[in-house]
């Protein structure tokens, strides 16, 4: 009987789990295939040949130290200044009463709604007025900040119950003696969940860069693996996809050492 | 020693509603002073204020003859003890402790040394490295305890710390909050809304209704010689019988300017013959319901006057629905006005 209830479950994940494993796993197979079995059809769910020399043409066909060097870079700063800017923001907003917070919480909540597309345009006019294009500073302080965050930081700060801060304060600790270490550390999961997502979504970023950089020393990796199409002719599919791998272990493992965490900060209630 | 005055204090919450007019109060130097009333009477309010978690609208607070209107809560040379312990859950027991003596840069040695001190007190050896989380309700009681105690201060504040903890645990840190109180020589201002508590931990107690104090004294007093009728009927288990004039008149005739009258229901007695009964009201009555608590019984017994409490002693076993004779001494009964004030002529 418990297995029949179960059934149901037990097949949608299933499911789920093929579609969202099979683009990877057809990435990792293709980007070790020769280019012949890569366009064989009906097409060959294992490869019959191992070639690992693909990712090394997709590591010399392009400057991939470079590339990868721009996007440490730029995804670290992008990551540093997000939560410099979401911490005070999200905990004022969740601590305090001031004039007019809950218009300034409203309007943030409202760029939210705005598709990226919209604003673009105008930041590339105002960027290449101010000379920025093919600088760092133009791919990251697009993203200095982030409404997502401040409002998911703000629900979780607002969960810590009041007693714990003004414990603290008779403790003599300071206002950022606080933040740092009683908000932040209950904190952690929402954190880290957002420190992934920014990760995911600025290491992944193409168009912003596409369109901001013309020159290798600051375009990130994205643009350049999608660069790998057009240096030889034809699509490589092989090499291509093994530029891909490399682009997506950092994410796999990130995903993979914050698992945890991210659980907790969608289950979590608060240490009571 | 630390002496806590309040001083024409008022509180009003964004200057909507008032919660406290004008609070006069004086907490003696190592009184274990426990303000009780009911829930929003402003017991918490006026702790918070001495705290200095809530600001004060109007009014002076000084402690230990200093102005404390403006300076922080760390800077007060006080601890709070919360109802919900408030233990920050991502520190161990000894991280616990030690916060606010990192805070007040403390050197470490002199910190060991006092948290050395103090955790044989409260019990907590061989928890130094859990978490709060992985303690029991009371062992995170005497954590909060121990936080506050470690610091030294003048005055502890308490906001029902023991309103958490089942009623066995409760008992046993009544006994040892008396003990510490005595123990420690400290100013300790506790805030709850059971009067079993107040009555049992406080030196002096300050019953508080909408804001105001209604009467300020020793448990002694306050159970003896309450000053009104909320404080004779919020006092005592069960609470007092009031029993209007016009009622009462239908058993005894009364002098003037009587408008109510009280008993305790333990002061009440199954009438015998053999007494001297000249000092005594006779009345009699049906038993209505029964409430076995033991040792005592609660009886609800139907009288001319009313319905009114018995408790008496579990040995004099009635049944639902007997006609009893009771008695009354006539010095047990206390009268108040109109205004439900005291009133001190009804003695003899």
């Amino acid at each position: 009987m418990k297995i029949v209830k179960k059934t149901p479950r037990i097949l949608i994940t299933i499911i789920l789990f093929l579609i969202f494993f099979f683009p990877f796993y057809w990435m990792f197979t293709t980007s070790v295939k020769t280019l012949g079995e890569t366009v064989r059809i009906p097409p060959t769910m294992w490869p019959e040949i191992f070639q690992w020399e693909n990712f090394k043409r997709a590591f010399e066909a392009i400057p991939f130290m470079q590339y990868l060097g721009n996007s440490v870079i730029v995804t670290l700063s992008v990551l540093i200044l997000q939560m410099c800017t979401i911490v005070p923001a999200a905990y004022a907003f969740a601590r305090y009463k001031f004039k007019g917070d809950k218009i300034l919480f409203g309007l943030i909540m409202i760029t939210m709604m705005i598709p990226a597309q919209l604003v673009f345009l105008p930041l590339f006019v105002m960027f290449s007025k101010l000379g920025w294009i093919n600088t760092y500073q133009s791919l990251i302080l697009p993203f200095a900040s982030s409404a997502f965050g401040i409002f998911m930081l703000r629900q979780t700060f607002k969960q810590v119950p009041k007693e714990l801060i003004e414990a603290a304060k008779l403790d003599k600790a300071s206002e950022f003696k606080i933040i740092r270490k009683i908000m932040l550390p209950l904190a952690r999961p929402t954190l880290t969940t957002l420190g992934l997502l920014t990760f995911i979504n600025t290491w992944n970023d193409y168009f912003w860069p596409l369109v901001l950089t013309t020159k290798d020393t600051v375009r990130t990796l994205p643009v350049g693996i999608a660069s790998l199409r057009n240096i030889e002719s034809g699509v490589n599919f092989h090499v291509l996809m093994a530029g891909n791998v490399m682009l997506v272990i950092p994410i796999l493992i990130a995903f993979l050492l914050a698992q945890k965490q991210i659980i907790k900060a969608f289950t979590y209630m608060g240490d009571k | 020693m630390s002496e806590i005055i309040l001083k024409n204090v008022r509180k009003d919450y964004d200057n909507k509603s008032t919660v406290i007019e004008n609070l006069n109060l004086t907490i003696a130097s190592g009184s274990f002073t426990v303000l009780v009333g009911p829930s929003g009477c402003g017991k918490s309010t006026t702790l918070r204020m001495i705290a200095g978690l809530e600001d004060i609208s109007s009014g002076e607070l000084y402690i230990d003859g200093k102005k404390m209107n403006d300076i922080d809560p760390g800077d007060r040379d006080i601890a709070m003890v919360f109802q919900n312990y408030a233990l920050y859950p991502t520190m161990t027991v000894k991280g616990n402790i030690e916060f606010g003596l990192i805070n007040a840069k403390i050197p470490k040695e002199e910190r060991e040394q006092l948290i050395e001190e103090i955790i044989d007190i409260v019990g907590l050896r061989e928890y130094l490295d859990k978490k709060p989380s992985q303690l029991s309700g009371g062992q995170r009681q005497r954590v909060a305890l121990a936080r506050a105690m470690v610091k030294k201060p003048k005055v502890f504040l308490m906001d029902e710390p023991l309103s958490n903890l089942d009623a066995k645990l409760r008992n046993q840190m009544r006994s040892e909050l008396i003990e510490l109180h005595h123990k420690l020589n400290a100013t300790f201002v506790y805030v709850t809304h059971d009067q079993v508590e107040a009555l049992s931990m406080a030196t002096d107690i300050v019953l508080m209704e909408k804001g105001k104090i209604r009467q300020h004294g020793s448990p002694h007093d306050i159970y003896t010689y309450p000053k009104n009728v909320f404080t004779a009927q919020f006092i005592g288990t069960p609470e007092m019988n009031i029993i209007e004039r016009q009622k009462f008149e239908a058993i005894a005739t009364l002098p003037e300017q009587i408008a109510y009258i009280g008993f305790r229901p333990s002061k009440v007695k199954m009438y015998e013959p053999t007494q001297d009964q000249k000092q005594k009201l006779v009345f009699t009555g049906t038993v209505l319901t029964k409430e076995m608590l033991g040792s005592e019984i609660i009886y609800r017994v139907q009288t001319n006057m009313g319905v009114v409490a018995v408790k008496m002693f579990s040995d004099i076993n009635l049944n639902l629905d007997d006609e009893i004779k009771l008695s009354l001494s006539y010095s047990s009964i206390h009268c108040f006005d109109e205004n439900k004030n005291r009133m001190d002529i009804l003695r003899s």
